[in-house]
């Protein structure tokens, strides 16, 4: 995906836009917009219009001219289908390139006995594969459907949906056990159990999404399109009225003339633009390599209120390291070490693997007879036991609690040493053999480069970040400072996460977060906007609203910027728009009635040449406006993170004193053009 | 002319000192806190809950709030109807007026429920004493159910989620005891010490300065003229309103009712700045407003003062102004900023003849009611405001990048169908209305005086009055015929009661919604800037959408002038 060209224009997408712009006129279709339907229904009028003068008709003045404003009003439908269709062209392009890998594949679908799945494989299409089914991969296949593995380990080059070449190591148990269908398999062999229903992948929903076959209203455009229709009312009311208004005072208008006047003063630039803008921010979205399940979460994304961000590799460079080894006192240091690797060596974690790397121990070394104590959020320790060791590792308090159970001693000195690591922003992870405490072994987080700015600019989005962490307070508080964000979970278990995101949300707040293991799941499906990484169990993805395709957990900020832009382009476009109509107002009002009342020619303030010219012009403002727009309403006002009220200041001098003046410059030139044909 | 300017400008500064203090006990009224008459009303009212059986302290949720205003509005109408249709029969009538027809009595007993007091009758010869009581009480109590009204809107824009807002009778009875009988008690004794009458005798005889002998109508005037101001109703005693020399005897009362007219919808901008503990909101409100209203008055008094071009190149005298349909006790600029006070708050009493006013005064008094919140009428200003807040909102909170909120409420489409239904009613009223009365020609252009621009200035102007709740007349149209009677009459009930049910609504929809707190990404509406956005808001909405119908109207008259 990343291999795509950028340009906004490229030439098979105008030419499908070019062809979905005729395709659209269909009333059916355009029924949905309720604004350039109302336009439609004009053109279709003016299309009489012409027939009838054809027919010998002489009131409504020329053939030529009618025509002309037939033919505007045509293109102002055709640049407002453009947009839409250009839009979903870029989404399905972008769709294609990822249906592109999920082509049939052969799939070697392995079947069960009893309990166990023999080794006898059948290759079916990947098309056939149904949830439940269990499928075999081996290096240089292309993973065919979704899953998650359940047995073994191999390494995958992702890059066709990522776009990032570096291969990953996905494997059996843990959070990084799900695969990605059109993914292909580099080293080794796995086998996998499908997970979704064929065409329910996320991929699927997505492309459905952006193809817009099943693309929704958001609550948020439904409210702006009531906003406009309202708009829209207001002035058939006016332009309805208007002839009995103009038969009282002798000035009989042209059908051509109310048709003009109600489709430039009818909000159609947003009308038109409208959908584009949707389905843009959705498009941006994917192109930050986040998949949606529906624009809704990308509009309440720009709401957020609360971040929650894991500590690790999101503000802190990967894992913790262990950086040394402090024994206890009258505890030999060689010892402690010993129990240090021992405990780790069935331990997989960076963080295990780091302690066996300081201790400089071979990682393929291998003890007999040990039973490995896997890490719980409830023990908050592991280890291991072999004949009559029992080797803990773990928390501080979680150690000494059992130390204290036991009847033995929590030295003094090692709770001084622990407070100690703490304090510097490090892990203590205390060592305890047979019940006995050890030694602590202190791991250190690097603060990623540059993220505090990243929070700053957050606060001043008005958006809090909140760092989760199963660090102790100390070391929690002291990496929550340096890294400047505004308030931290300490010790963090599953459900706290839960009750700090509800918390939140009892207050009105608006929660976001990331995860990707199993037992985040809950609270992503709990949280307004939930991530989840790519790389993460399939729980997790099925309760977020999004998937980072990157697992990059500073992905958050991005689709915060994403969903405010989305909300500022309408606005922004909404308020051009209806600013637009004071000069419109002031070009078609006095050309309306100067014949038959020349005193109004005072109205004329920027003195077009005829009021034919002058309505002409106003129509093709109205017409042209749009194919100009379509660039900004695809790529998204810029949100700058200045304040709200600064913020509006901006906009509404940009967009509405600009889309004030703009028009008024527009329709003088254009009738400057036009008057040298008329 | 200066001093004419100077005592412009004192009615206005004199009227702003006194709503602060004013305001801020009307939020404490509201509030239920304790105030300077509650010995003196407290045990009437207890007697008067206890004699009606109603709980005054049992909550109400939007819905019941509503019902009960209807209710209470449909009680008014029946007994108006009966008395103005009998009035003939029952006593207190010393000058012997005849019954009302049906149709007449229809429009009138409307426009005085509605706080609108269009007036198709003339005082003198049209109704009773007994009815003008009835008229004057109605005048009360339609001012209590839109101060009310306000009321309920203040209480559900407090920052708590809840369905509880506060009982409407209480609120009601409240607003008509504590706020609007003090003042018009106030207004009333000034009056009558200035000449007002106040007497339940017929017509007197009088022998003029030229030996003739005239009958001079009086009748119980200064406390019907207070209230009509104080409650911004408008009704006149006599047809003249406060051009006729008993109800407006001289400069001195001239203020007195001028401030007597815009200090409750001044005091309510206050009062709701008070009552949140928002008061930068309220001075965001009210810049807004006054901004507005300068905007609208000022081009009104330079027309005034500059007087008819073409009476001057008849080689007239023209420097006192425009003095055609003027008192001169009161004068061209003193009139002309009444014009606009008078169309911009909902009043509708005149001191002047507003058909005979420049063709731009026309045009700014029709705006006025055009826009129609521009401080706006007791309690339904600032309803008329909230929908054109409510619409910014939503604008401006796209424009920051937020789903709109406005004081911690989230606004979304029901919401917004709500309010862009109300805001579209006044124009869909005031237009086909017009449109209406000029396409038959035999209904409305007919009983026209004037023909062209003017005459199509007075058939918008009738029906923006209707529609604005304002019941100031251009005249210069004969209105007591069945068809302005009755049109009248419905755009009276529909655009009296669905602008306060629809603020309500979204109020009361909102008031039950989760507060979200404050952040740095909210966008504040007490800003200057968000103020700018709703000034935008109800220029582009309220006087845009009627530029063609102005351009056909006072404009085209104002360029064939010039």
């Amino acid at each position: 995906m990343k291999t795509q060209n950028k340009s906004l224009f490229q030439k098979e997408l105008v030419l499908e836009a070019l062809k979905q712009s005729f395709v659209k006129l269909n009333p059916k279709i355009l029924f949905r917009n309720p604004i350039m339907f109302t336009v439609e229904i004009g053109t279709a009028v003016m299309f009489f219009v012409c027939l009838w003068i054809l027919s010998g008709e002489q009131s409504q003045g020329s053939f030529a001219y009618n025509f002309v404003i037939f033919l505007v009003l045509l293109f102002t439908l055709l640049f407002a289908n453009f947009a839409e269709a250009i839009a979903e062209a870029r989404g399905k392009a972008q769709a294609d390139s990822l249906r592109k890998t999920r082509e049939e594949t052969p799939a070697k679908k392995i079947f069960p006995i009893g309990d166990i799945y023999m080794d006898e494989i059948t290759v079916v299409p990947s098309s056939s594969l149904v949830k439940g089914d269990v499928f075999i991969c081996e290096a240089g296949d292309i993973i065919p459907t979704d899953g998650e593995i359940i047995e073994g380990i191999a390494t995958i080059d992702e890059s066709a949906i990522t776009g990032e070449s570096a291969p990953v190591i996905r494997e059996a148990g843990g959070d990084k056990s799900s695969v990605t269908g059109g993914t292909k398999v580099l080293s080794d062999k796995i086998k996998v159990q499908v997970t979704t229903e064929p065409g329910e992948s996320f991929l699927d929903k997505m492309i459905a999404l952006v193809e817009g076959a099943s693309r929704q209203k958001t609550p948020n455009e439904i409210a702006l399109t009531i906003l406009l229709a309202g708009f829209t009312l207001v002035f058939v009311i006016v332009c309805i009225t208007l002839k009995p208004f103009a038969d009282f005072a002798n000035a009989p208008i042209t059908i051509a003339a109310f048709i003009s006047l109600f489709v430039c003063l009818i909000p159609t630039t947003i009308g038109g633009l409208l959908s584009a803008i949707g389905i843009a921010g959705m498009d941006r979205a994917l192109r930050a390599n986040v998949i949606t399940k529906s624009g809704k979460a990308v509009e309440t994304a720009g709401d957020i209120d609360v971040l929650l961000l894991d500590k690790t590799g999101t503000i802190t460079i990967g894992n913790r390291k262990a950086t040394h080894f402090y024994a206890v006192e009258g505890v030999d240091e060689k010892r402690f070490i010993e129990a240090a690797v021992l405990s780790s060596l069935a331990d997989q974690t960076p963080e295990g693997k780091s302690i066996i790397e300081l201790a400089g121990v071979d990682p393929g070394f291998q003890v007999k007879n040990s039973v490995f104590i896997k890490f719980t959020a409830e023990t908050r320790s592991s280890g291991v036991d072999m004949d009559n060791r029992r080797i803990r590792k773990g928390a501080s308090d979680a150690i000494k609690n059992i130390v204290e159970k036991s009847g033995n001693h929590f030295p003094q000195m090692l709770a001084d040493q622990v407070a100690k690591i703490s304090g510097k922003g490090g892990t203590p992870l205390v060592v305890c053999e047979n019940e006995q405490a050890l030694g602590v072994i202190e791991l250190q987080d690097i603060i990623k480069p540059g993220i505090s700015e990243r929070f700053e600019r957050l606060r001043k989005m008005g958006v809090k970040t909140v760092m989760v962490t199963g660090d102790n307070p100390l070391t929690a508080k002291f990496i929550a400072e340096k890294a400047g964000v505004d308030d931290f979970i300490a010790e963090a278990k599953p459900e706290d996460k839960m009750n700090y995101i509800k918390d939140e949300q009892m207050k009105g707040k608006l929660v976001a977060m990331m995860g990707d293991g199993t037992n985040d799941a809950p609270a992503l499906a709990q949280a307004d906007v939930g991530v989840a990484m790519n790389s993460g169990t399939q729980a997790a993805k099925e309760a977020g609203n999004m998937v980072d395709l990157d697992n990059d957990p500073t992905k958050l900020i991005e689709i915060v910027e994403i969903g405010k832009q989305l909300l500022m382009t309408r606005g922004t476009l909404t308020t051009f728009s209806i600013a637009n109509d004071v000069a419109k107002y002031f070009a078609i009002i006095p050309a309306l009635f100067i014949t038959a009342i020349p005193a109004l020619q005072g109205l004329n303030i920027m003195h077009l040449h005829s009021p034919e010219s002058a309505i002409l012009s106003a129509v093709i403002f109205n017409a042209v406006v749009i194919p100009f727009l379509i660039p900004l309403a695809l790529k998204g006002v810029a949100y700058k993170p200045i304040g709200a009220s600064a913020l509006l200041r901006r906009n509404l001098l940009i967009y509405g004193l600009g889309g004030v003046i703009v028009p008024f410059i527009g329709i003088k030139l254009i009738d400057i053009v036009v008057s040298l044909f008329i | 002319m200066n001093t004419e300017i100077l005592g412009i400008v004192a009615m206005f500064i004199i009227t702003l000192l006194l709503s602060i203090p004013f305001g801020r006990y009307i939020a404490k009224v509201y509030h239920g806190d304790k105030t300077l008459l509650d010995p003196i009303f407290n045990p009437i009212e207890k007697l008067f809950y206890r004699f009606s059986g109603i709980d005054h302290l049992k909550e109400m949720n939007w819905k019941q709030h509503l019902k009960t205003m209807l209710i209470i509005n449909v009680v008014w109408f029946l007994l108006g109807m009966l008395i103005l249709m009998c009035q003939g029969w029952l006593p207190l009538n010393p000058d012997n007026n005849p019954n009302m027809s049906p149709d007449l009595a229809f429009n009138s007993t409307i426009s005085f429920v509605v706080n609108c007091n269009l007036q198709h009758y003339s005082g003198e010869s049209g109704v009773s004493y007994l009815s003008q009581l009835f008229l004057m009480f109605l005048q009360f109590v339609s001012a209590g159910i839109g101060l009310a009204a306000a009321a309920v809107l203040f209480n559900a824009l407090r920052e708590r989620a809840t369905d509880k807002l506060g009982n409407f009778y209480n609120y009601f009875i409240k607003s008509c005891t504590r706020i609007l009988l003090p003042v018009a008690l106030i207004v009333a004794a000034v009056l009558v010490f200035n000449g007002t009458p106040m007497t339940f005798d017929g017509k007197q005889d009088m022998t003029t300065l030229q030996g003739d002998s005239v009958q001079v109508s009086t009748g119980p005037v200064a406390a019907f003229v207070a209230i009509k101001h104080v409650g911004t109703n408008g009704g006149g005693f006599f047809g003249a309103n406060s051009a006729h020399p008993f109800e407006n005897p001289n400069y001195l009362t001239n203020m007195v009712e001028m401030i007597a007219q815009m200090i409750i919808p001044f005091a309510m901008i206050f009062a709701l700045g008070f009552y949140l503990k928002r008061r930068k909101l309220s001075y965001m409100i009210f810049g807004v407003m006054t901004i507005g209203f300068l905007l609208l008055t000022v081009p009104t008094v330079m027309a005034e003062m500059n007087a008819n071009p073409a009476i001057h190149q008849m080689g007239i005298d023209t420097s006192a102004g425009a003095s055609e349909g003027k008192e001169v006790r009161i004068g061209a600029p003193a009139s002309g900023y009444w014009s606009i006070a008078t169309t911009v708050i909902s009043t509708g009493s005149v001191n002047s003849m507003h058909d005979s006013a420049m063709p731009l005064s026309g045009m700014m008094q029709l705006l006025a009611m055009m826009v129609n919140c521009f401080y706006g009428g007791c309690g339904v200003g600032i309803l008329n405001f909230y929908i054109f807040i409510i619409l910014a909102v939503f604008i401006s909170g796209l424009m920051v990048g937020r789903t709109p909120e406005f004081l911690g409420k989230k606004i979304e489409a029901r919401e917004m169908k709500i309010a862009m239904i109300v805001a579209l009613l006044h124009t869909l009223l005031i237009l086909s209305g017009t449109a209406l009365s000029t396409a038959f020609s035999e209904y409305g252009a007919s009983t026209l005086n004037n023909p062209g621009f003017h005459g199509f200035s007075e058939i918008l102007y009738e029906f923006t009055s209707s529609a604005a709740n304002n019941g100031s007349g251009f005249e210069g149209l004969g209105d007591n015929n069945p068809w302005w009677n009755i049109t009248t009459g419905f755009v009276l009930l529909l655009s009296r009661f669905l602008p306060i049910i629809g603020p309500l609504a979204i109020a009361g929809i909102l008031a039950g919604k989760k507060h979200v707190p404050e952040s740095a990404g909210t966008l504040k509406t007490d800003t200057s800037t968000f103020g700018l956005m709703v000034f935008a808001v109800i220029f582009i909405i309220a006087a845009l959408s009627f530029f063609p119908a102005l351009a056909l109207g006072p404009i085209a008259e104002y360029f064939s002038l010039a």
